[in-house]
This record gives C-alpha cells, structure tokens and sequence, in this order.
C-alpha cells in the first residue's frame, strides 16, 4: 500500500502542535491526512471515544505508543477474536511504513485532550489498597515509569483500563511469550481477584487525574 | 368497549359491514400499515437572512433528503462530507473505485464495464418503501425488478443432506406437504378454543390437500411442484422422492432462512436502480444545487447562543462554519470523539445507539455458471460463514457476471471475516461456496469485501437501540438539541435500510418546520 508524501504539510502540523497543550478547549488543530483516520475512532484531539472502543491516546509518551504500535505488528495484541478494539486496530498498525510510525508519534504528541471525567463509580478505599502493589511499576500517582516500561495509567480513560485489566486477566493481551512486558502485567492483572477489584483500582486510578 | 379486545371488535365489524369494512377499520385503529403514494414534503419558504443558513454534516442519504428538501424551500444549505464521496453507506463498487477501509485502503479490480458493479451498501427496494420510490420517480431513477429469492437457488448446511445443496424449491415443497400431511390426519383430534362444524373441518382438510399438494387420501408421497424426475414437457411428470421429515427436521433452513423472503422488506418483487443503487444519490446530485463539500472532517460542533458553529478540517485547512441551524447525520459513535458543547446528558442519550456490523463479499466471475444450473438472481443460503450468495438479475445470459459471495451479520462469522485480511476473505468465501457450485473458485476473476465496521468514517452499518433504551432516549434524540438535530438510519426504527434514513429526515423535518412555526427560534 502506498500513501501520498505529506510531509511538508506535517512540518506545519508540527509546528502548530508545539503549542497546544495548554489550550485544550481551542485545540482544533490540523491533522495531517493520513493520520485522519486515527482520530475517527480516537476521537478529534484524540481524547478517546467509548461508543467506537477507542482509547484516549493524547496523553501517552512516545516509548509507550511506540511499544504498543510494535505489540500489534508483531501480532502480540489485536489477535484474540474477542479482543474487538484490538482487532479493529492491529491492521492499522500493520499498515504504517517505519516512516509513518515515527511520524504518527509526534502526531499523537501534537494532540491535547481534557481529563476523561469517571463513568463508573466503586469503592475506593479497597481501589487504594490494591494500587499499592501497582504503585511499584506505574508510580504513586499513576505516572508511569519508562525504565520499568510501565506506561501512564493516569489520564486514561476508566472504562478503558478496566477493560484492559479485564483482557489481561483473561489473556486477550499479555498472551504471547515473546511480549514480556505484556506477560507481566498479565501476571500482575492476575492478582486482582475478580471484576469488583478491578472496578475498585480502576476507579481508584481514575480518582488521581 | 370495556371488555372487548381488538381483535374481537374487528371480527364484530367484519359481521357488520365485511371485509373492507375491517380493513378500514383496521387502519382507523393503526393495526394496518397503510401504503399509499407520498406526497411532497411541504416546508414554508426560508426567511431571507433570518433562520434560513442550514449545515448538513454527512452527505449519506437523510443528509441529501434533508439538504435537498431545505435548498427547495429556499434554505442556504451546505454539506460537509468527510469522505472522498458522497452517498454515505448506499455505495456501489465499479471498477477504480477506492474501498477506503482501515489499515487496507485499496482499489476495486472489477472489469471496466457499467454492469459489473457490487452494491457494497443497501441493494433491495421493496414496494412500500415509499420515501425512498417517492424520491426515485421524482429523479427519475429508473428502477428493474430485483429476483430475491429463487426456487431453484440453493440451501447448503454443512453435514445434512449427505453435503449436498438442496434446491430452495424441493425443501419448501416437500417441508409444506409434511406439514400440510400432520395437519389433515389431526385435524380431527385438535382442540380450538371453540369445536369446529363439521363444514369448517373440510374446509381445513381442503386447505390441508392444496397447501401441501397432497394425495386424495391425505397422504404426502412427494409433488411436480418442485420438479420432476421426467422431462415433463415429453413425458407424464414423476415427483421428485421427498426428503424424509426426519432430515427436514434435523436441517435447520426451516429456523430463518426458509422464511427470510416473507418478512416485510423482503417480500418479492423487490426493486433496485438500473446501472446500481447509486443512482439514488446521482439523482439527488443531480437536482441538488447547494455545495456539497467533499473531504471535509468535522472536529467540533459547538452551539452558540442563535446558532452552531462547526470545526472542520478540509485540504489541510482548518475551517470553522456558522450557520443557524445543523442536520447531523455523522454516525452517533462519532460524537463522543468530537468537541462540542452538547449537554453531556444529550450525549449519553446518544451513546445508547450502538454500533451494528455487516459484511460483504462480491465475486466478478468470468463466467455465468449459475444461469446453467437454472439460477436467474435469487439467493443461496449455506450454514458456513458467507451465509448467503446472491446472483445478479440484470445482464442475463452476459459473458461475465458479479455475484454476491458473501451476506454476513451473523457475529460470529462477521467478527471471523473482519479480522481476515481482504484476500484471507475471498479465500473463506470461495472456499464456501465451493460446497455450493463445483468449480466455484476456477470462475473466480477478481473479488472485493465491504467490511462497514472497518470503513474509514463509518465504523459501522444499522446501528441499533435495545428496547429498554429506546423507549427512554428516542423521543428525546427525535427532538433537536437547542439547533441541532441527529437523523440518519441510526436514528429510526430501521437503520440499514434508505427508507430508515429517510423517514428520519422527513420526521426531523416536519418537526423542524413545526418548531420554526411555533416561534420557538426567534
């Protein structure tokens, strides 16, 4: 598959990119035409859109997008016939040229988004006891951690993080043996007993933003 | 009439005044759709300057009817359409034509020729669909019988009937002479709510005979409806043996299939536009003066205190567009994505529409085989993943022919379609209908599938309400939010069909009308 050169027209997207995370609300900069279609599902700043699956992406570092972007073109994620997000999103990454990935990155950069308000509620004492054992990795107040590889968990989307702890603990994602980061948040997700403890962190998570 | 059902007044009218006299009654009390001519829809002329600049965000059908109704009573309408076209999901495939999905944007290979085209979207038009033939007569649309089912087409399930298809026609006749067989010998043994006369009993035993094509004596020993095993112009007809009540029971054509062409929309004769059904949309281009601007990606919609103001991008430019009112017939699984000031209640009531899938596959073969088994249009139906096959009803007895090889809503099957690369897909679908017609892959030339919940901008065909959300949210997105209104299929009781997004843009429309009327806008 062959896309058309748009590099010039990114330069510009670039440049206009460098000062948009403090103006959310005026945020309505141009995207590059072959990065639309992220921002179908994703969203216009790419804020996350529960009724088409797609998470928020605007405030996730370059080193994780990148990681994730490789687990669905190696075939780690995206490949479980239930994982339907997953599905719908690993011909995409398929689809990107070495060129495009780098490019797609700073494009995602580029983007700014408001803080995903809570569409669930739980207990969040028993959420705060959960996440000490998360803490380790992601951070006190959900960061991330890039030499552990941990990514950000605050400033997701809460339905969005249970659904992924969902799909680990049921090894839609986190499945293939060569996806270590993957096997050990699967391994982690393991730890939560059931739904309710996953609701309890999620929405303790959420509670940080 | 306390006391007294529905059912039970009509069948006292009936004693009264006859047929038609229930049949009026009928429809006096709703119980009967009624199908009559439409008429135009009349909206009062658009003020000059005041209340008269409408933006339609979608060019798909209920964004053409909206525009096209608001340009004719003088509105200043412009579409934004994000895509490279306009028509939204009525699409006809020909040769060139770019399949913009995501992550496999590609091009359809069909031959260079008008008559080999798929129609990737909608493809049938029953005769009640009367928005939809309104519009058709009015742009003169020119319209061909449409071949929906067809007795010699086949019904395929894996493992019965020794793997082999079976003609529509055989099972159905040989299914009504079972039934019609139990119905005679017990007839005189079932217990209505009232004891029959002896006359009505005949009547039933008669009904039983003609119904099945059984034997004088009741007996089902198979019927020349369905063929014969002579050449029946030469010889006296010999029926087909019958299948066995035992395998009629054991397949499983009789749960749907068997009956799909007596639902509503899809009880013969159905129509299509002659060339594909596009020629809905170029008939609206061609009577549609008001700029339709292609590629335009709306960003935000945001209401402002006399009208709306929509963010969009076009050719890399971001552009902003102010307008008193907004016809919004993006799928609703975008809005959540997009920023606007709508009421964060209005967009949760929006987000009970879920997103609903289809998928297809269509096959240029080089050859018409299927017109050598006896198969002029029609559909096959197999229990493997394509589901159904559909041959064409035009260009009869032509060289090459595109045929459906595939009709998949079934979730199972969907999901197992979509997640297989486009020519994974034709493989499966070749494979399947290899157990349908030998030789089926060799006539193979090219193929293409539509996989709407992967288009880019679409996401997704007939999206759907559960009842429960329905009854709490409809009403509610029927009705304009402050100066902006959500219509589409999605927004009707029939999303999937034209005439769904038609009656949505005709019911917003009124309501619009009424509303502006009212003075509710000032």
């Amino acid at each position: 598959m062959k896309l058309p050169n748009y590099i010039a027209l990114l330069a510009g997207a670039l440049v206009m990119g460098g000062n948009l995370h403090s103006a959310v609300a005026a945020d309505l900069s141009q995207t590059e035409e072959r990065f639309v279609y992220c921002t179908v599902c994703h969203g216009s700043n790419l804020k996350g859109n529960e009724d088409t699956g797609a998470p928020r992406l605007s405030h996730l570092p370059e080193w994780y997008l990148l990681n994730q972007l490789n687990a669905f073109r190696h075939g780690w994620r995206g490949v479980h016939m239930q994982d339907e997000g997953g599905i719908e999103m690993r011909p995409m990454a398929e689809a990107l040229s070495e060129d495009e990935l780098k490019k797609v990155l700073a494009f995602v950069g580029s983007k700014a988004s408001d803080i995903p308000k809570a569409t669930f509620s739980a207990d969040l004492a028993h959420g705060k006891q959960l996440f000490a054992a998360c803490a380790a990795c992601h951070g006190a107040s959900a960061q991330g951690n890039q030499a552990l590889n941990a990514p950000p968990l605050a400033g997701s989307s809460d339905w969005y993080l249970k659904r992924q702890l969902m799909h680990f603990k049921q090894g839609l994602r986190g499945d293939d043996g060569a996806d270590m980061n993957g096997n050990t948040m699967r391994a982690s997700a393991a730890l939560l007993a059931d739904e309710q403890a996953v609701d309890d962190v999620v929405a303790y998570i959420q509670s940080l933003n | 009439m306390a006391n007294v059902t529905r059912r039970h007044f009509l069948k006292l009218v009936g004693a009264a005044g006859g047929a038609s006299a229930v049949y009026n009654a009928s429809l006096a009390m709703g119980l009967m759709p009624q199908v009559t001519a439409r008429a135009n829809i009349h909206l009062q002329p658009a003020q000059v300057g005041k209340n008269n600049k409408v933006v339609i965000l979608g060019a798909g059908i209920a964004g053409l009817s909206v525009g096209y109704e608001l340009e004719q009573a003088g509105y200043q309408v412009t579409f934004l359409e994000a895509s490279h076209r306009a028509g939204g999901r009525n699409l006809t495939l020909r040769s060139g034509d770019l399949v913009d999905e995501l992550g496999y944007r590609r091009y359809c290979q069909f031959d260079d020729k008008p008559n080999l085209y798929f129609n990737a979207g909608p493809a049938r038009i029953p005769g009640h669909h009367r928005r939809l033939l309104h519009y058709c007569k009015q742009f003169s649309v020119p319209l061909q019988i449409k071949a929906n089912s067809n007795k010699l087409a086949y019904n395929y399930e894996h493992g019965k009937f020794d793997n082999q298809p079976v003609r529509v026609g055989k099972y159905v006749a040989d299914a009504r002479g079972f039934m019609s067989e139990l119905l005679w010998k017990s007839a005189g043994t079932i217990n209505f709510d009232a004891p029959l006369s002896e006359e009505d009993k005949q009547r039933l035993l008669d009904f039983a005979r003609a119904y099945g094509d059984l034997q004088e004596n009741g007996h089902f020993i198979g019927t020349d409806r369905s063929g014969s095993k002579t050449d029946r112009m030469l010889e006296n007809s010999v029926p087909n043996t019958p299948i066995t009540m035992e395998r009629l029971l054991d397949s499983n054509f009789w749960r749907y299939s068997m009956h799909a062409t007596e639902e509503y929309d899809w009880g013969e004769p159905l129509m299509e536009p002659v060339g594909g059904m596009d020629g809905v949309v170029r008939g609206f281009l061609r009577n549609i003066k008001s700029p339709i601007v292609l590629g335009a990606q709306v960003k935000g919609i945001q209401q402002t205190a006399s009208g709306v103001q929509i963010s969009y991008q076009h050719k890399g430019e971001l552009k902003q567009m102010d307008a008193h009112f907004v016809f919004n017939n993006i799928p609703s699984h975008f809005l959540s994505g997009l920023e606007t000031n709508l009421p964060a209640d209005y967009l949760s009531a929006v987000s009970t529409i879920k997103r609903g899938k289809l998928f297809k596959v269509a096959f240029q073969m080089k050859q018409r085989f299927w017109e050598d088994e006896g198969i002029y249009g029609g559909i096959s139906y197999t229990d493997q993943e394509s589901s159904q096959l559909w041959y064409p009803s035009h260009d009869i007895n032509a060289e090459k022919g595109v045929m459906l090889g595939a009709y998949v809503w079934r979730p199972d099957y969907l999901a197992k379609f979509e997640n297989l690369s486009p020519a994974e897909r034709l493989k499966l679908a070749a494979q399947n209908g290899e157990q349908i017609h030998k030789g089926y892959s060799d006539y193979i030339e090219v193929g293409e599938s539509m996989a709407w919940g992967r288009m880019n901008f679409m996401m997704g065909c007939g999206n759907y309400m559960t009842e429960e959300d329905r009854e709490h949210h409809f009403a509610r997105l029927q009705a304009p939010e402050g100066r902006h209104y959500l219509i589409g299929d999605q927004m009707s009781h029939h999303a999937g069909w034209q005439e769904g997004a038609l009656a949505s843009a005709e019911h917003a429309l009124l309501d619009f009308n009424q509303r502006l009327a009212s003075g509710q806008w000032v």
